[in-house]
């Protein structure tokens, strides 16, 4: 899978938790949960996504590695067998 | 129309799910009715079978209007479905006061999905909902169906068909009059969605601070066995089984509920009325603004699986407008946990007429003091809001008392 086809599954993933946000404008650096206004259930509905869509499965210690579209996309790349 | 909550006067009558000769079963739900707070699925609370359908769709009318009449297994007629929580003060059967409309015809009992947005752009547009294919989760029709429908209309430049919902003519009287929608009718809508809920909201918290005497209490709270053993147990699970803290929080407020039930109830008729079942409030946010609390019903019965689950159905029907009655009217506390936002302490305004509302903030690593040794702990500041007419600081105290405690013991819970 390439790192465009990560991308595009983790900005679908975040338009299911914030549809009303301007994904187009995400600044890749930036805090998403800030940023789009996402707590920690959302999170976690985020997550479930990720797994559903991509089948990985991410450890509750490796979340603070998941801050930004950047830190997000880089960790799932390395991830994905 | 039963009360769904100290804040609600009055509701619009959007869908029956019965009719006459209808037979229902307890916690059948009979009818949609849309509030300031979105649309509520209003349940009954007996068997037995329908009468007389009195208030049809469209039809706003106040809190303690007779929507139907129903006849109980064995029983007299009697009023469906009796009001679950307080009925707003001054509430009276109103429904020989209504105006008489042309009925539309009844139901066929084919529920429509459609989110309280869709509802209202469709009112607005004329559109029957019946006649629209929802793109939604299972079908619902979503605000992007709507716009189509009005679009292809438009196209079709058939004139648009009255709308379905109507100000009687008292709130014609009394509220000013609403310029027709502009074709680009998303902006207006959310508005309009916002300020009912503002408003909402604004009734209840101004009664809660003009009536109940609040007195805080407020106390830090050791969260490292807590988290400790919820990351043993998240790691055993996958992505889709975790637990969230928020869920172990929820399970000690109720066992310490058990403990100090005098915090569980309500202040009504100058009364305190502690309540058995404890159903806990639980504060959803709504990402268009707002806020609604509905009940987690027996919270300290169900397990930690459960409520997460419970949790998980809750917001996930918030969030689509799919909220039943006796959700929105049974909870006997509040929960609000700002903690994502990194608030350290919430001071609540309690939700007439519960009598208190604990609060949790952000669990942040802090030096903690025990035994003469200085460390760091992950902490958590809880505090409870009370009603002073209900119970004491002392009684208060307990009850943060018996949280921590059941805390330090999260395997127990």
């Amino acid at each position: 899978m390439t790192t465009a086809q990560i991308k595009e599954a983790v900005l679908r993933g975040l338009g299911q938790i914030a549809p009303e946000a301007d994904l187009g404008s995400l600044a890749p650096r930036a805090n998403i949960r800030e940023t789009l206004d996402i707590d920690s259930f959302d999170f976690l509905n985020f997550l479930v996504g990720l797994n559903q869509a991509l089948g990985v499965e991410i450890p509750e210690s490796d979340y603070d590695q998941l801050t930004t579209l950047d830190d997000i996309v880089g960790y799932l790349s390395a991830h994905i067998g | 129309m039963p009360s769904l909550g100290a804040d609600m006067r009055a509701a619009t009558l959007v869908e029956w799910y019965v009719q006459p000769g209808s037979h229902v079963k307890h916690g059948d739900v009979v009818a949609d009715v849309e509030t300031d707070k979105g649309v509520i699925e209003i349940e009954i609370f007996e068997d037995g079978e329908i009468e007389q359908i009195l208030v049809q769709p469209g039809q706003r009318v106040p809190v303690g209007t007779v929507l139907a009449t129903f006849r109980g297994e064995g029983a007299a007629v009697m009023p469906a479905p009796p009001p679950s929580a307080a009925p707003a003060p001054g509430a009276v059967q109103v429904a020989e006061q209504q105006p008489v409309r042309a009925a539309p015809t009844l139901p066929t009992g084919k529920a429509v999905r459609a989110s309280p947005l869709a509802r209202r752009l469709a009112a607005e547009h004329g559109i029957d909902l019946n006649l629209v294919q929802g793109t939604g989760p299972h079908g619902a029709i979503e605000r992007a169906d709507i716009e189509r429908a009005a679009a292809a209309r438009k196209a079709a430049e058939s004139p648009p068909v009255t709308p379905v919902v109507e100000p009687t003519p008292a709130e014609a009287a009394a509220a000013p009059p609403v310029a027709p929608a502009p074709p680009a009718a998303e902006k207006p809508a959310v508005t309009e969605f916002q300020e009912g809920m503002r408003r909402a909201i604004a009734a209840a918290m101004a009664r809660s601070n003009r009536e109940i005497p609040h007195y805080y209490l407020e106390t830090r709270i050791d969260m490292s066995h807590a988290l400790r053993w919820l990351e043993g147990e998240n790691a055993r699970r996958s992505v889709a089984q975790r637990l969230l803290p928020v869920v172990l929080l929820i399970k000690a407020v109720a066992r310490a509920l058990g403990d100090v039930p005098e915090l569980n109830g309500y202040w009504i008729d100058d009364r305190h009325q502690p309540q058995e079942g404890i159903h806990i409030g639980f504060a959803i946010s709504l990402r268009q603004g707002g806020l609604i609390a509905p009940a987690l019903h027996h919270a300290d019965l169900k397990s930690l699986d459960e409520l997460m689950e419970a949790m998980r159905d809750l917001i996930t029907r918030v969030r689509a407008g799919r909220l039943r009655g006796s959700e929105m009217s049974d909870a006997t506390i509040t929960l609000t946990s700002l903690g994502d936002m990194g608030v350290e302490t919430v001071y609540g305004v309690i939700y007439p007429p519960q009598v208190a509302l604990v609060g949790f903030g952000k669990i942040r690593e802090q030096p903690w003091v025990e035994n003469g040794m200085l460390g760091i702990r992950p902490v958590l500041t809880a505090t409870l809001a009370g009603d002073h007419r209900a119970t004491d600081g002392h009684r208060g105290a307990r009850f943060l008392d018996a949280l921590n405690h059941y805390l330090q013991e999260a395997d127990q819970l």
